[in-house]
């Protein structure tokens, strides 16, 4: 009689999916935009990302030991996931504590006080991202220059032999400042932008690495392509229409979709699982309520960027899309 | 200084504004309300558990005063005391009933009951329930998974690490039912408390016939009869191989706790046995050192009293 | 190919057994007979201890019209009437009989020979289904009879009949179509006579080319029969998932198949309708797929009903060392058993047994919202929320976002990388929605 079989509800067969093998498949995914930043923005990256991912999670394995007093979560690479994608968020050469800041409010604030992953209504890092935006406005919008944005001003500045006036050059203004100083003559070529030879945000610069990663997400079926693709369809359409109705003051929407955060929030930041709708149908209406937002707030509002607000924004939304919009169900037509 | 005068100025009179129209709404959408309601709600215990049956104290106080007798309301809780208060600011009777208490109808503790598989789904009772009879061969018996403690709002309730099942502290159980309608195999049941809460109930729901609920657990009740043949006020049905004591007709004379071959019936909170003559003294000094000790510490005094019922137990069939 | 619209998984197919032919089991020594073998209402022991009975012969009578009758499987001696647990995981009464030889009951034929034509009228072909106490063979175990009497005002026009086998690892109805092919044909048609429709489909997955193959060639000259390669997708075998993968027709929330005029039958039961109208062969047999990465000789067994599910892991190599878990059925809808004493039953189309390695669940964490058992869910519901809202007791809410549509099909728990026990609770909700919903009615 004793067997000691286990016995369990059915089913007995498990896909063999886990939560962390999600989180290191998005890790893994990120890997071509860091590999991006280090080229273009060298150790500075490195360091700003290493101290980000360390406090991270530190602070989640403090947290959890000590206040939740639960077992340790940091292995499920949600922690680690959270600090790159904060780093990703920050330009290279910010100082070391007010990275450690910024992961102290995504982690502790943002996350672990809603009562840990897959409680937590916003998305952690950019939590810790606006935050440190709005405390430190000055160092949050100083971005350093490229490698190679540097090289090539040093070869002008050979040529003219004007080796004096360079005294804030290793600092530049973001593409976005430039359209939002009207300044749309001298904004970097749409091939800088691509692989990204600008300046910003050491993980949002790339947008073809960050497209790579896409890829890899979606061959992996670890997101779908409702939120990034209506993400980006929506900036598209939005922001032509408003360059076909007046090309001197709008931007052209190709610009858009290359320039900032967009990429890297259509595609890793928006695409939390935790913070997104569930729906196929409340993701698209997620991602064009993203669309619009950025927008609008790029060209409208008083901050150059606007991703992450809009992707808070309709964080905050999400529950409200799960209540309204169900998926499609089967047999739902009654006679 | 201007600003400031103006912002008072604004403030003040939309806050003036505001308390007028509260002011307003709060006369004209008036509800009569009988005053007894607040009065009877006062004395209620608070803890709105829906043990009375009606949604929360607020519910039970206004069925108390729309009714006209107290007869067919009770809150479990507050018990007669509370009742008796009630009845007083509502001039009715209240009726006297015995305070109550939950027992758990089951002795499969890990020791008496081994486990023959093991259980892999949802800690949840009801989805073990639905599934199978349980990690024992015993189907009727504790499931274990704690249903009861978590629907308890009194803390009374807790599970066991040794034993594997429910242990409820009687001075914490408020006797409101919330566990009884929670067990999916129905073994918790509210019995009268007892004088000096003693009672004696079956600690066994176990339908099988005697040789294999015998298997499946050692204090199983095996459905023999004997405690029903030396009861003397006709308080032991038996039914579906498994006896049952009518706590309204039982005295208390654990003589069927003497019969009863397997353990399965339990004696709370009386006073240990005096040691036959016979009986090696050794032995009967282990429960006699352990139980008498003051009521305030019954709970304890209720894990040590099945010990000593035990023990006794395994000690008759010698002693004959 | 077709396939179904809504939701479904891929697990891996593990069709270790499909090229094993079907093999005869031994008779039991003992036949414990369950009198529950099937949904509805349950049977009345028609024989007493000490009774000797024939194979074939009625062991209980059906308790109503939604009930099927139970026929002895084995030759001998009734040695008593007494509860056994069966794969329920409680005990139910059975009729536990001691074999003595194989007399058969008269009238049944046992011979192998294709009988072709059927001139029964309908009434009488369903007439002798419901004698023979035929159930639906692919697990669920609703009677025939009831399927193929439409309630009035309702009519059927397309049988669907079912040889997907989504589940992984059985092999018993692949079998069945490979060697009796004819029969199930002729089973087909005498179903297509019963219900008065004039067309049939057998929809089967394109894992299995070899059983297209033959039974396209068997049903050419029938114009009538359309063999439909499906796509792999479970839960296709589900009776609505696969209406609408060969019919385009979705079956309307809360309705039963007939409205939209489609009666499903799997190839087990039409093969048990052919012995039953055509053999005069009650339902006292059938194919059981046992499986099960450590046996060593694994296969597709006829059992006699009522042979202890122990016997047939003995027959199939014997219980390895490392077994962690046996499940009667498959592994995304069987159920594990606690004790291998369980007879086989009318439902039991497979044994599968499980390594202690992949027998354990993993430990579940919180829910990560990545909705993958949202896109699972074949029947579109949430089954994050149900769970939830279940977990918390909270059945009106359940109920409203239509708790009841759940087809308990485990693709849910089977995608959640939390490894959260959603269909445990979506259980528990489900029958206490459905109590809920009968109190209201009265």
């Amino acid at each position: 009689m004793a067997n000691n079989f286990y016995v369990s509800m059915s089913p007995h067969f498990h896909s063999g999916d886990s939560v962390s093998k999600n989180m290191y498949r998005v890790i893994i995914a990120l890997i071509p935009a860091f590999a991006v930043s280090l080229v273009f923005f060298g150790w500075n990256a490195l360091l700003v990302t290493a101290i980000s991912i360390a406090s991270c999670v530190l602070f989640e394995w403090l947290i959890a030991k000590f206040l939740m007093k639960r077992p340790c979560t940091i292995c499920d690479g949600s922690a680690i996931l959270t600090g790159l994608l904060l780093a990703f968020n920050l330009p290279s050469n910010l100082d070391w504590w007010i990275v450690v800041i910024g992961a102290l409010v995504a982690i502790g604030v943002a996350k672990m006080s809603f009562g840990g992953l897959g409680n937590n209504i916003f998305n952690p890092a950019l939590v810790g991202r606006v935050f440190l935006l709005v405390s430190f406005p000055q160092q949050m919008t100083t971005w350093p220059k490229t490698i190679f944005q540097m090289k090539v001003q040093e070869a002008a500045n050979a040529i003219s032999g004007a080796s004096g006036a360079v005294a804030d050059a290793t600092t530049g203004a973001t593409p976005l400042a430039l359209i939002k100083a009207g300044q749309f003559d001298q904004l970097p070529s749409y091939l800088d932008m691509f692989v990204g030879n600008t300046g910003g945000s050491m993980g949002e610069v790339g947008a073809m690495a960050i497209l790579i990663g896409l890829v890899y997400l979606l061959v992996r079926k670890t997101i779908t392509w409702h939120i990034p693709v209506s993400i980006m369809a929506t900036v598209f359409i939005f922001a032509g229409i408003l360059h076909l109705g007046n090309p001197e003051a709008f931007v052209d929407p190709l610009t858009h979709l290359l320039t900032g955060g967009l990429m890297l929030g259509a595609c890793f930041m928006a695409t939390d699982y935790v913070t997104s709708p569930m729906s196929k149908k409340g993701q698209i209406i997620y991602g064009v309520g993203i669309g619009v937002l950025t927008v609008l707030i790029r060209t409208f509002g008083a901050y150059p960027e606007g991703v992450s607000f809009a992707i808070l924004i309709m964080n905050a939304v999400t529950p409200l899309i799960n209540v309204y919009c169900k998926p499609k169900r089967f047999g739902r037509l009654k006679k | 200084m201007n600003a400031i005068v103006i912002a008072l100025i604004v403030l003040g009179s939309i806050g003036l504004l505001l308390a007028l129209v509260l002011f307003l709404a709060a006369k004209a959408f008036y509800v009569e309300e009988d005053p007894r309601i607040d009065q009877v709600q006062e004395v209620l215990p608070g803890a709105n558990c829906g043990g009375c049956g009606y949604p929360g104290c607020r519910g039970f106080a206004e069925a108390c005063v729309k009714s006209s007798s107290l007869d067919s309301m009770l809150c479990p809780v507050g018990g007669a005391e509370t009742m008796k208060k009630v009845g007083e600011i509502l001039g009715m009777a209240s009726v006297a009933s015995a305070p109550k208490v939950a027992v758990l109808r089951c002795n499969g503790s890990c020791a008496n009951r081994p486990k023959v598989n093991r259980y892999d789904s949802a800690p949840s009772c009801a989805v073990a329930a639905a599934l199978y009879g349980g990690e024992t061969a015993c189907s009727y018996g504790c499931l274990g998974k704690g249903d009861c403690v978590e629907v308890c709002q009194f803390g009374a309730l807790s599970i066991n690490p040794e034993t594997g099942l429910p242990e409820i502290d009687e001075e914490k159980c408020t006797a409101c039912g919330a566990c009884v309608k929670a067990c999916p195999k129905m073994l918790l049941e509210l019995r009268n408390k007892g004088p000096k809460s003693r009672r004696i109930y079956v600690a066994c729901r176990n339908h099988d016939k005697g040789a294999v609920a015998k298997k499946a657990c050692a204090a199983a009740c095996i459905g023999c009869s004997k405690c029903q043949k030396v009861c003397e006020f006709e308080a032991i049905t038996m039914e579906n191989n498994v006896a049952y004591i009518d706590f309204n007709k039982c005295r208390l004379c654990r003589k069927c706790e003497e019969a009863c071959p397997t353990g399965a019936i339990h004696a709370l909170n009386f006073p240990p046995r005096k040691p036959k003559a016979e009986k090696p003294a050794a032995e009967a000094s282990k429960p006699a050192a352990e139980a008498p000790k003051p009521a305030a510490e019954a709970p304890k005094l209720a894990q040590a009293a099945p010990k000593a019922a035990e023990t006794a137990q395994t000690e008759t069939p010698k002693a004959e | 190919m077709r396939t179904f619209t809504i939701g479904g998984i891929h697990p891996p197919e593990c069709k270790l057994t499909a090229g094993k032919s079907i093999v005869e089991m031994p008779l039991p020594k003992q036949a414990v007979v369950l009198l529950g073998q099937h949904i509805g209402a349950p049977t009345q022991a028609v024989v007493e201890k000490g009774a000797v009975v024939k194979t074939g012969q009625l062991l209980a009578k059906a308790g109503g019209f939604v009930s099927a009758n139970i026929h002895s499987p084995v030759s001998g001696k009734v040695n008593k009437i007494a509860e056994v647990v069966d794969a329920s995981g409680y005990p139910r009464p059975a009729i536990f009989i001691d074999v003595e030889g194989d007399e058969w009951e008269e009238g049944i034929i046992r011979s192998d020979k294709l009988e072709r034509e059927c001139k029964l009228e309908p009434e009488e072909i369903v007439r002798k289904i419901n004698e023979a106490g035929i159930v639906g063979m692919g697990g669920a175990c609703f009677p025939a009879h009831v399927k193929l009497t439409p309630p009035p005002g309702k009519k059927a026009e397309i049988l669907v009949v079912n040889g997907v086998e989504c589940e992984p690892y059985l092999t018993a109805d692949h079998r069945l179509m490979l060697e009796k092919g004819p029969e199930i044909i002729v089973g087909i048609r005498i179903l297509m006579k019963a219900l008065n429709v004039n067309k049939a489909v057998i929809g089967i997955e394109c894992n299995k080319p070899d059983a297209i193959e033959l039974l396209q060639h068997l049903a050419q000259p029938y114009p009538e029969i359309e063999v439909m390669p499906l796509k792999m997708h479970y839960p296709q075998g589900g009776e609505k998932q696969l209406i609408e993968a060969t019919t385009g027709r979705q079956v309307p929330s809360g309705c039963l198949p007939i409205e939209v005029g489609a009666v499903v039958q799997n190839v087990g039961t039409i093969f048990a309708v052919y012995e039953a109208v055509q053999k005069n062969k009650p339902l006292f047999e059938r194919i059981v797929t046992v499986t099960g990465k450590s046996l060593t000789n694994a296969g597709n067994f006829r059992v006699r009903m009522g042979t202890p599910i122990k016997e047939l892991i003995d027959f199939a190599g014997g219980l390895p060392e490392n077994a962690g878990k046996v499940i009667s059925g498959g592994p995304m809808m069987g159920k594990a058993l606690a004790s291998l004493d369980a007879p086989v039953a009318k439902g039991t189309s497979g044994v599968l047994v499980m390594d202690e390695a992949e027998s354990k669940r993993g430990q579940a964490s919180d829910c990560i919202r990545c909705a993958k058992c949202v896109s699972a869910c074949p029947m579109g519901l949430e089954p994050y929320l149900l769970g939830a809202l279940s977990e918390h007791k909270d059945w009106e809410g359940a109920e409203k976002v239509h708790m009841m549509d759940c087809i308990e099909c485990g693709c849910c728990t089977f995608t959640c990388p939390a490894n959260r026990p959603l269909l445990d609770y979506l259980r528990i909700g489900k029958a206490k929605v459905g109590a809920l919903i009968r109190s209201r009615k009265q």
